[in-house]
């Protein structure tokens, strides 16, 4: 015998010692932490802001008096309203159209080798990696009335000011970018295109970079071109990776108010608005916290159609 | 009967292979041409108004307030002055104590929230596990605009109205789903076998977790450190709806909220004090991206 | 030391209707080597991670060392595993790995540095101990994790297919070796495999489990002499036995490929005959196989390279097995028959 003999004498024995050690046990105790705060801070607050738009709270009176639908007919009776529901579904619809063919286009860019490559890819992702706010911020001081850089070049190019090929409206010596509805309008959407486009190309780039190499290893043997293999291989097995991207495009979107709370502030004439920052208007700075819960519940059904299709995506790739 | 008879193609000349490595090789270049050209767009796109705001930081009001002088163009020295206005007569440096405060706490709420939960999810919760695992990824995605007018009566009936503790409360709400999502795929990538072996080897579960699951999933940790940093810094509208003083106002709110009033221009101390926090943050970001794509993704995509 | 025995042992995994271990009854002799062989699936890892407290039980009781520890975990059992993979900890160096289940038993750290060099000792491995897993080979690993398995002497060892992850040639030499460490430290081993050169070479008893039931223990000369039924009779061995339909009985006649032979090299009575149609021929170097059949029953015959072979493939010829190597088993139930004589 080597190193004394092993001895026998098992530990005491009881099981409920190690009550700890079981699954059953520990597994339910790790979890509640984040349950209690799922429940308490965003499953509580869900059901207050369904019992919120059917009662006729204010930042006054915070009892809870049931009033139906009127919140909800309140709502769209409003012309404001339904301009910010018209606004959150094109700002959302035409941006996302937009980032998945830039996003597209961007992430074969990004997929090349070239000189100076990461300079760009930390450019490109500068939008998403900047709080919103302040990247907000960046564009009301770029489309400022007066001092616009844009401007300058447009006055430069000759496409600004008098005799402008344009047509009137252009020639002023500014465009004024946020002081007409259709400008400013056009702005929102492209600040939403160029906040979300970051993480669309990321992730596409992701799934580009997750094509088997063998794959396309056998196109180039069967002597597919450029083309070809973007017709027949790449679209088809990044579907479901632009799927994620877009939706992800959708929730930020659809549910964002700090771009137009900040650059136009909802204006010129509310022509900018829409349901989130809509509802913070009504419901926190008018007090009207009924009215402006229904607002935003407007969002609720898009964002459980988003989940739904997260959702299948997600277990498509579980049985992968 | 004459079977069709399958006919080779006739062998290329060599002029003929000389003219198509001709033609591929042009096409080459003017792919690279396109290349080139795309790269340089999307890249002024996307960093078109961080360059106007760098550019406006360092102008002089006399440079800066003149329309007639080109924008691009230090026509006046450069100068720090306006960096140092933003922290000697703006609330700056408190915006970015809160910030800090907020991030900090939030950080270490959602690490001890979301490292247990997600290794329940990934070892101990058996079939439900994924499940619950997406679950509570999808509350990832539920806004701040649907829930903010609700959560400020929650805010309210805490006590925390008006208050930076407001935000510590309510950021992990966001945070900790997010973070559980990432931290599972962390978890899912480390062999069963390790954490066994060490309860083989005479310690408890959570003693085996301790001492060999984290330490392995180091990266995955700090991943979910920089994660909820950033959220933290980049939330805007609970901090809008909750907190209106400005002694307690974090950067996004107080740069747009305070400095921006006002019919005296300041927009280069402005934009001093968004570059200031927005840099870092996207240097940070950079280093962890591969990382938060893998979660975006959903595990659809192995990197 | 100590016996490790369980009673009625049961694992069924949520959902599945299927037992993945369906009552069994098994105990170990002290300092045995046992091994569990079987295809996967059948139910051996399952079983032995039932052993190490890693799985609990359906129902049934596990007894180590006469004590029922059934219901506690791995840390109250006093037992070591080698996992498949070793499952070394990455994050630390040879020597701590060894030292890990010592620190959770709070040894004195001259005790700790004692009782490492003992081990590594034991397995050659005093020169790697300030490296790093990912630094080793694969046979060094499983060094390691021997070392680490016997530093606390544990009451039993655990182990799970360790040799699979080596390559051909440097397992044969890692079951030397691990046969000789077994009898050095004589510690109660339970070994994993689906290997049955491992389980033959090395095992003092063997049990070998199909879905979830043991269909026979024994040592290795009689799970191969002596099968208890038709699949084990056809897992172990290489090729496997034979089984030729007795049209007479009902039953299945069984014999291993070497006692095939030609009807005329045997001589007379006392074995039984059969035409054998001949379809192909694989030299092996040292031994040649003839595929071919026997009736509608697939059959291999196995020769020594040193004898010749009477028989072109295409042809019949007349083969015959010695009386005393042909099993009988039932049709049906695919058991053995008590041996009986042949007319």
């Amino acid at each position: 015998m080597t190193a004394g003999t092993p001895a026998v004498d098992l530990v005491e024995q009881r099981p409920s010692r190690y009550l700890l050690d079981r699954a059953g046990v520990l597994g339910p105790l790790l979890l509640l932490p984040t349950v209690v705060y799922i429940v308490a801070l965003v499953g509580v607050p869900l059901v207050l802001a369904i019992l919120y738009s059917l009662s006729d709270v204010t930042v006054g009176d915070q009892s809870l008096d049931f009033v139906g639908l009127r919140n909800f007919g309140d709502a769209i009776g409003n012309a404001t309203f339904r301009q910010a529901l018209r606004n959150t579904f094109v700002f959302t619809l035409v941006s996302q159209v937009a980032v998945l063919v830039l996003a597209n286009i961007l992430a074969l860019v990004l997929s090349a080798d070239f000189k100076g490559k990461r300079l760009v890819r930390f450019l490109v992702l500068l939008p998403w990696t900047t709080p919103i706010a302040l990247g907000a911020l960046g564009w009301l001081w770029t489309l400022d009335n007066v001092y616009s850089p844009i401007d300058f070049v447009l006055r430069r190019l000759g496409l600004l000011g008098i005799g402008s090929p344009l047509g009137q409206r252009w020639e002023g010596t500014n465009a004024l970018w946020l002081a007409w509805p259709d400008l400013a309008q056009l702005t929102v959407l492209t600040v939403h295109v160029w906040r979300t486009l970051p993480l669309a190309t990321v992730i596409l780039l992701a799934g580009l970079t997750a094509i088997p190499q063998d794959v396309k290893d056998a196109a180039n043997v069967d002597g597919a071109g450029f083309f070809r293999q973007l017709v027949w291989i790449r679209i088809p097995l990044l579907l479901p990776i632009m799927a994620v991207a877009v939706l992800y495009g959708i929730v930020f979107t659809f549910t964002d108010m700090t771009v137009v709370f900040i650059v136009t502030r909802g204006g010129p004439v509310d022509s900018t608005q829409v349901l989130a920052s809509w509802a913070y208007f009504r419901g926190i700075e008018g007090g009207s916290l009924g009215q402006g819960a229904a607002i935003a519940l407007f969002l609720f059904p898009v964002l459980v159609g988003v989940a739904a299709m997260m959702l299948r995506l997600a277990r498509r790739t579980e049985t992968v | 009967m004459a079977a069709p008879v399958y006919q080779a193609p006739p062998m290329p000349t060599d002029a003929e292979i000389a003219r198509d490595v001709r033609r591929e090789k042009r096409g080459r270049i003017g792919g690279r041409g396109a290349l080139y050209l795309a790269a340089t767009a999307f890249a002024l796109f996307a960093a078109l108004p961080f360059a106007w705001m760098l550019l406006t930081v360092f102008k002089q009001n006399s440079d800066l307030y003149d329309p007639n002088l080109n924008p691009f163009l230090y026509n006046d020295p450069p100068t720090l002055q306006n960096i140092g206005y933003l922290f000697a007569q703006t609330e700056y440096a408190t915006f970015i104590r809160n910030t800090l405060l907020v991030a900090v706490l939030v950080v270490v709420i959602t690490l001890l929230a979301a490292v247990p939960a997600a290794y329940s999810l990934t070892r101990l919760a058996g079939r439900w596990g994924e499940s619950l695992g997406i679950a509570i990824f999808l509350v990832y995605l539920v806004p701040p605009t649907l829930l903010f007018i609700p959560l400020s009566r929650v805010v309210a009936d805490l006590g925390l109205r008006n208050s930076v503790w407001s935000l510590v409360v309510v950021y992990p709400s966001f945070t900790i789903p997010f973070c559980t999502w990432l931290l599972m795929g962390f978890f899912k990538s480390i062999p069963w076998d390790i954490e066994e072996q060490a309860m083989i080897d005479g310690y408890s579960r959570i003693g085996a977790i301790w001492r060999t699951v984290l330490p392995i999933s180091i990266p995955g940790l700090l991943t979910v450190v920089v994660f909820s940093f950033a959220l933290t810094m980049h939330e805007f509208v609970y901090a809008l709806a909750f907190v209106t003083s400005s002694a307690q106002k974090t950067v996004s709110i107080g740069v747009t909220t305070e400095l921006i009033r006002g019919d005296v221009y300041f927009w280069q101390s402005l934009m001093a004090a968004a570059a200031l926090v927005a840099i870092p943050i996207a240097l940070l970001y950079n280093a962890f991206l591969d990382r938060f794509i893998a979660g975006f993704t959903m595990g659809a995509v192995k990197g | 030391m100590a016996v490790v025995e369980v009673r009625g042992l049961t694992k069924r995994f949520d959902g599945t209707g299927a037992a993945a271990v369906d009552g069994i009854d098994i105990a170990s002799r002290d300092g045995e080597f046992l091994v569990l062989l079987g295809p996967s699936g059948c139910g051996k890892t399952t079983l032995l991670r039932m052993i190490g407290g890693l799985e609990p039980p359906t129902a049934g009781d596990i007894l180590i060392g006469g004590r029922v520890v059934t219901d506690l975990p791995p840390r109250a059992r006093q037992i070591a595993m080698v996992f498949q993979s070793y499952a070394l900890y990455p994050h630390m160096s040879v020597k701590d790995n060894i030292a890990f289940p010592l620190k959770a038993a709070n040894m004195p750290k001259a005790a700790q540095q004692e009782r490492i060099a003992w081990a590594a000792g034991i397995l050659g491995i005093d020169h790697l101990l300030g490296r790093k897993p990912r630094q080793l080979s694969g046979g060094q690993r499983q060094r390691v994790a021997l070392a680490r398995a016997l530093v606390r002497e544990p009451n039993v060892f655990l182990l799970d297919e360790p040799l699979s992850n080596l390559d051909a040639q440097r397992r044969a030499s890692a079951r030397d070796e691990l046969q000789q460490f077994q009898r050095r430290v004589a510690t109660t081993t339970i070994y994993v495999t689906h290997d049955q050169v491992e389980a033959m070479g090395m095992g003092d008893r063997i049990a070998v489990m199909e879905q979830g039931h043991i269909r026979q223990l024994g040592p290795p000369q009689e799970i191969y002499d002596e099968p208890a039924d038709t699949f084990v009779a056809t897992f172990v061995g290489s090729p496997p036995m034979n089984l030729v339909p007795d049209p007479a009985a009902g039953d299945l006649l069984g014999f291993r490929p070497e006692h095939f032979q030609p009807a005329a090299a045997d001589g007379v009575n006392g074995a039984a005959r059969f035409p054998f149609h001949v379809h192909r021929m694989e030299y092996l170097g040292a031994e040649r196989l003839l595929y071919g059949e026997v009736g509608e029953a697939k059959v291999i015959a196995r020769f020594p390279v040193t004898v010749p072979i009477p028989v072109e493939p295409g042809a019949t010829a007349e083969f015959a097995v010695p009386l005393r190597h042909l099993k009988r088993f039932d049709a049906k139930t695919g058991l053995r028959r008590p041996a009986r004589s042949v007319s």
